[in-house]
């Protein structure tokens, strides 16, 4: 029997590693590691909140609280940015970003109230009273519809959709009504919501139809002894117990709504129209824009400009809002947790 | 009251099966909502039936074999401007970039985030970290990005304009914000696939005096293989299909404009486009007025994200649905 | 300070009751082992004698039942009577086919597809497969083994089938006063209204085991079903809430026809009226309860009855 060192002949060549010390040196080196490239994550947040910030401050701070406010175009403003040319009686600065918040508000509540109905009565099919074979189908259905980039979705929007709302929903009397103020195409607010919802729909549908078959059967069969129908059981009881999963949904289609840029931006009408409830059923023909489309469509990528500064103050109002919603995401969590708990 | 008889089985002709459940005993209010659940289901059906059909007809039809392979060309008639090649390169050489950055940044983190987490709260931070991430939109990323690729430390990874400022805009920059797209993605996956292995797989080899870094090198990492891969094809799928960075970040031309002397760095270096800025710019929306080009390319686009798609569900082994939650959340 | 120390004291001889003679005492008489209680538990006759139903009348009628589940009959030509007033416990081996005659007394065993039967159950003399099957089970109401309170307040549990009733046009309120009468009037009867009466609207899913399975027997009772059916309601109980809810089943008898599973033999002499033992899906001896614990006619019952199997 050898009598060498402690660690080096009394073991199996195999599992001898390459001694402790040495071990637990390449152990807290990996950690380390590791680590930096987590805490790197919280590093690049905090970048991105203070750049993204600091280049928003000029906008701002040259508008006042008046940036949330409703002083005229956006569009309009942002092309007498890009030529130097300050309007009459503002800084070159100025802007007024409501039309923008607001066509932004109506697309995301929309969208994610027609969703939530869609999404809640297809997530129920799919589990409850769908026959395999339709179940077989429709579950590929959702998962393409999940996977298709927003860019098609735009495509589709603009070369085909728009053009058949602007033909069949769009009468020549409605269009003179407004035709002084602005042009009624078939890119507009109607258009926006349908396929913003088609978005949207299939993460909500999954989350809920997830949540819905780990309902456990014990409350299912409970239900149909007591002499409840089906259906009432689903409501009653199914959906009450996803509930949880379905706040987390709405939670995460709106944030996909909020930040879609490029099918709003093919589809949504060319001007930030501050759609009036007050036309009637034309309001849901005229054009609307969200701060996402504004940048895509009228930021260049040049930096320091007032077009750059008032650009990356819509990044900011947009990054706050997806902030704010990871925040709520996380108490919808908490609260829901809390009140089912067993 | 013993049973005196001994049938194996009663007569054939009084079996009857469980009648198939009907509702037509169902209150009317009930029964609209059962009516208005199929609706809903059909509906969707065929939506997503005419969507693709519509693409598959309207991309079939302007598809020929030499758009995969001539460069865009300038010019207002479409039958002159080209087919969609240096797109197909950019997308590839995005994607690249994207998961060569994302892919072990991402499962470093997810490993971190499983077998180490400490001190607690830093782990917490990170969790909630990677969750904002995910859900700031790409186009305030893209923004974020021209800051520190334009003015920034990283300035140096992308071309300048002749007037000698940097634009900020490079495949290179649009390729680490995209890793940064995919990164939630990839930590999603691979940390539930971490959760979900036995905790005897980490005992058996810390019993065998192996390190925590060994275990997770050589035990725990290549057992969640399907888990990681599917992930990164997830992130590719988001990669490939974003289109807000691209037009930001890479900029506006076609064709593949290199910046700089070095080969392979001017090209990342450079500007171009991808299949789905081509896409938006060949359509109404961007200057462009051939549509039929713009079908060509974004059928590609579907067929290449449709791919995907059935890889991740062949690779992933839950519900079927799942891989939709995931690609949601992190 | 640390907690007074107590000795665990271990009784080394328990007691053992004497072997009794017929028709008396806590245990079996004919040859087998005398099963000891720790519980007093008077004996058969005594406590049927002690407290018959004013009235008896047939409520159910099983017609010469089969029921399979694939190619397997679970349950082969059995004929059994369901009376109100009485409590019929159907007791046998596991797989003898008892829970499955008790689930298809109200039609559940429905729900899977590959179930067959063959023979009749009537209700009032109607057959039941000819009833409407949600208002079957609103007239026959069943208790699970696990208790499945849903996801909400005590209240919403307890009028949760008042509730979804529906009496043709006119909807329930939630809080209607009618509901809230049958409300509190069925946790008065599961004697779950003590203990839970000032706050109803409480999740139901923060209750103990015992008060769980209670509140689902409020339930089943809110809706004043003809027929209850348990299924062994108790098993998954401490003996405490056990025996709360035996009295509770003997005091239903007079409005309701129980129809108990047990594999608790104990419970069975202390609950019921009738008894059925079943074995492998065939009914091998019917009769009242004393009659089947003290002088069963067949071989087979008085071997699973002395423990001798199952």
């Amino acid at each position: 029997m050898a009598t060498g060192g402690p660690t080096r002949t009394a073991l199996h060549p195999l599992v001898r590693g390459s001694g402790l010390r040495a071990a637990v040196r390449t152990d807290r080196r990996a950690e380390l590691v590791l680590g930096a490239l987590a805490v790197g994550v919280l590093a690049l947040i905090a970048l991105m909140l203070v750049t993204v910030l600091v280049n928003a401050w000029p906008s701002f701070s040259a508008n006042g609280l008046s940036w949330f406010g409703s002083g005229g175009d956006p569009v309009t403003q942002l092309a007498a940015m890009q030529t130097d040319t300050p309007l009459p009686g503002h800084s070159v600065l100025y802007f007024s970003a409501w039309p923008l918040l607001w066509g932004l508000l109506l697309t995301t509540v929309l969208a994610v109230a027609i969703a939530l109905v869609v999404s809640t009565l297809a997530a129920v099919f799919l589990t409850e009273f769908a026959p395999k074979p339709v179940r077989r189908v429709l579950e590929p259905v959702v998962r393409l519809l999940a996977g298709v980039p927003s860019v098609i979705y735009g495509l589709v929007g603009i070369l085909a959709i728009a053009p058949w709302v602007n033909e069949h929903l769009i009468s020549n009397a409605r269009r003179q009504s407004v035709a002084y103020v602005v042009q009624l195409s078939g890119a507009d607010l109607t258009t926006a919501t349908l396929i913003l919802t088609l978005m949207i729909l299939p993460i909500m549908i999954a989350l809920t139809a997830n949540a819905l078959s780990s309902v456990p059967i014990s409350w299912r069969e409970g239900s149909a002894a007591l002499g409840v129908n089906r259906w009432r059981t689903i409501r009653r009881v199914s959906l009450r117990g996803a509930r949880p999963a379905i706040a987390a949904a709405v939670v995460l289609a709106t944030a996909r709504a909020l930040g879609e840029a490029i099918m709003l931006a093919m589809v949504s009408g060319g001007r930030p129209f501050d759609a009036n409830p007050l036309d009637g059923l034309t309001f849901f023909f005229e054009p609307v824009e969200t701060p996402a489309t504004a940048i895509l469509k009228e930021f260049g990528g040049e930096t320091g400009t007032p077009v750059a500064h008032t650009a990356y103050a819509l990044a900011a109002v947009l990054l706050f809002s997806a902030a704010l919603l990871s925040f709520a995401g996380w108490a919808v969590r908490q609260s829901m947790r809390r009140s089912t708990v067993v | 009251m013993a049973s005196a008889q001994t049938l194996d089985r009663p007569a054939r002709n009084t079996i009857a099966r469980p009648p198939r459940e009907s509702h037509a005993s169902w209150p009317l209010a009930d029964r609209l909502c059962h009516a208005l659940c199929w609706a809903t289901g059909i509906g969707l059906c065929l939506v997503t039936a005419w969507i693709v059909l519509y693409m598959l007809v309207k991309g079939i039809s302007a598809l020929n074999l030499k758009l995969f392979v001539e460069s865009p060309a300038p010019s207002l008639r479409e039958r002159e401007s080209g087919g969609f090649l240096d797109p197909l390169i950019g997308t590839f050489i995005i994607t690249a970039i994207g998961m060569a950055f994302a892919a072990p940044a991402g499962v470093g983190i997810a490993t971190w985030l499983t077998e180490y987490a400490r001190p607690r709260w830093l782990a917490r931070a990170v969790e909630s970290g990677i969750e904002t991430l995910a859900g700031v939109p790409s186009i305030v990323l893209a923004l974020f990005g021209l800051l520190v690729f334009a003015r920034g430390f990283f300035s140096f990874l992308s071309g300048s304009t002749n007037g000698g400022a940097v634009s900020g805009k490079s495949f290179l920059a649009a390729g680490l914000l995209m890793s940064v797209l995919a990164l939630p993605l990839i930590v999603g996956t691979t940390r539930e696939a971490l959760t979900q292995l036995p905790s005897r797989m980490r005992e058996a080899s810390f019993a065998l005096g192996k390190t925590r870094a060994t275990t997770i090198r050589r035990v725990l990492l290549p057992s969640i293989r399907p888990g990681i891969a599917s992930g990164v094809v997830l992130g590719m799928g988001r990669i490939i299909g974003d289109t807000a960075i691209i037009v930001v970040v890479l900029g506006a031309s076609p064709k593949l404009q290199g910046a700089g002397g070095a080969p392979l760095l001017s090209t990342l270096r450079g500007s171009g486009s991808t299949l789905t800025s081509y896409v938006y710019g060949f359509s109404p929306a961007g200057e462009g007025n051939s549509p039929q080009k713009a079908y060509a390319a974004a059928f590609v686009l579907l067929m290449i994200v449709l791919a995907l798609n059935g890889v991740v569900t062949r690779l992933s082994r839950g519900r079927s649905l799942d891989t939709i939650e995931q690609g949601a959340k992190p | 300070m640390p907690p007074p120390i107590r000795r665990i004291v271990v009784d080394r001889h328990p007691h053992m009751a004497k072997p009794a003679p017929a028709g008396n005492g806590a245990g079996v008489a004919n040859g087998g082992v005398a099963i000891a209680t720790s519980l007093a538990a008077p004996s058969v006759a005594e406590r049927t004698a002690r407290a018959p139903a004013a009235s008896v009348r047939e409520r159910m009628h099983v017609e010469s039942l089969w029921l399979a589940y694939g190619e397997n009959w679970v349950v082969r030509d059995v004929t059994l009577p369901v009376r109100q007033g009485e409590v019929l416990a159907l007791i046998g081996a596991s797989g003898s086919g008892k829970t499955t005659l008790l689930r298809s007394l109200n039609r559940l065993t429905e729900i899977t597809d590959s179930a067959a039967r063959a023979g009749r159950i009537t209700l009032d003399g109607q057959d039941i497969h000819e009833l409407e099957v949600t208002e079957l089970r609103r007239r026959v109401s069943m208790v699970f083994q696990q208790p499945n309170p849903f996801p909400m307040s005590i209240f919403d549990n307890v009028g949760y089938a008042l509730a979804e009733r529906p009496d043709g046009r006119r909807r329930r309120r939630r809080r209607s006063a009618a509901i809230e009468h049958a409300v509190h009037d069925a946790l008065h009867r599961a004697g779950l209204h003590d203990e839970v009466g000032e706050d109803l609207e409480r999740s139901a899913l923060r209750l103990s085991g015992g008060q769980q399975q209670r509140l689902c027997i409020a339930r089943a009772l809110a809706a004043e079903p003809e027929v209850l059916l348990l299924d062994e309601p108790c098993s998954a109980l401490d003996p405490i809430s056990t025996a709360t809810i035996e009295e509770l089943i003997v005091g239903l008898r007079e409005r309701v026809a129980v129809v108990i599973v047990t594999h608790n033999l104990q419970q069975a002499q202390r609950v019921a009226d009738h008894v059925a033992f079943m074995h492998l899906g065939e009914l091998v001896e019917y009769g009242p309860a004393d009659q089947v614990f003290e002088r069963p006619a067949r071989q087979r019952t008085r071997d699973y009855v002395s423990g001798a199997f199952g």
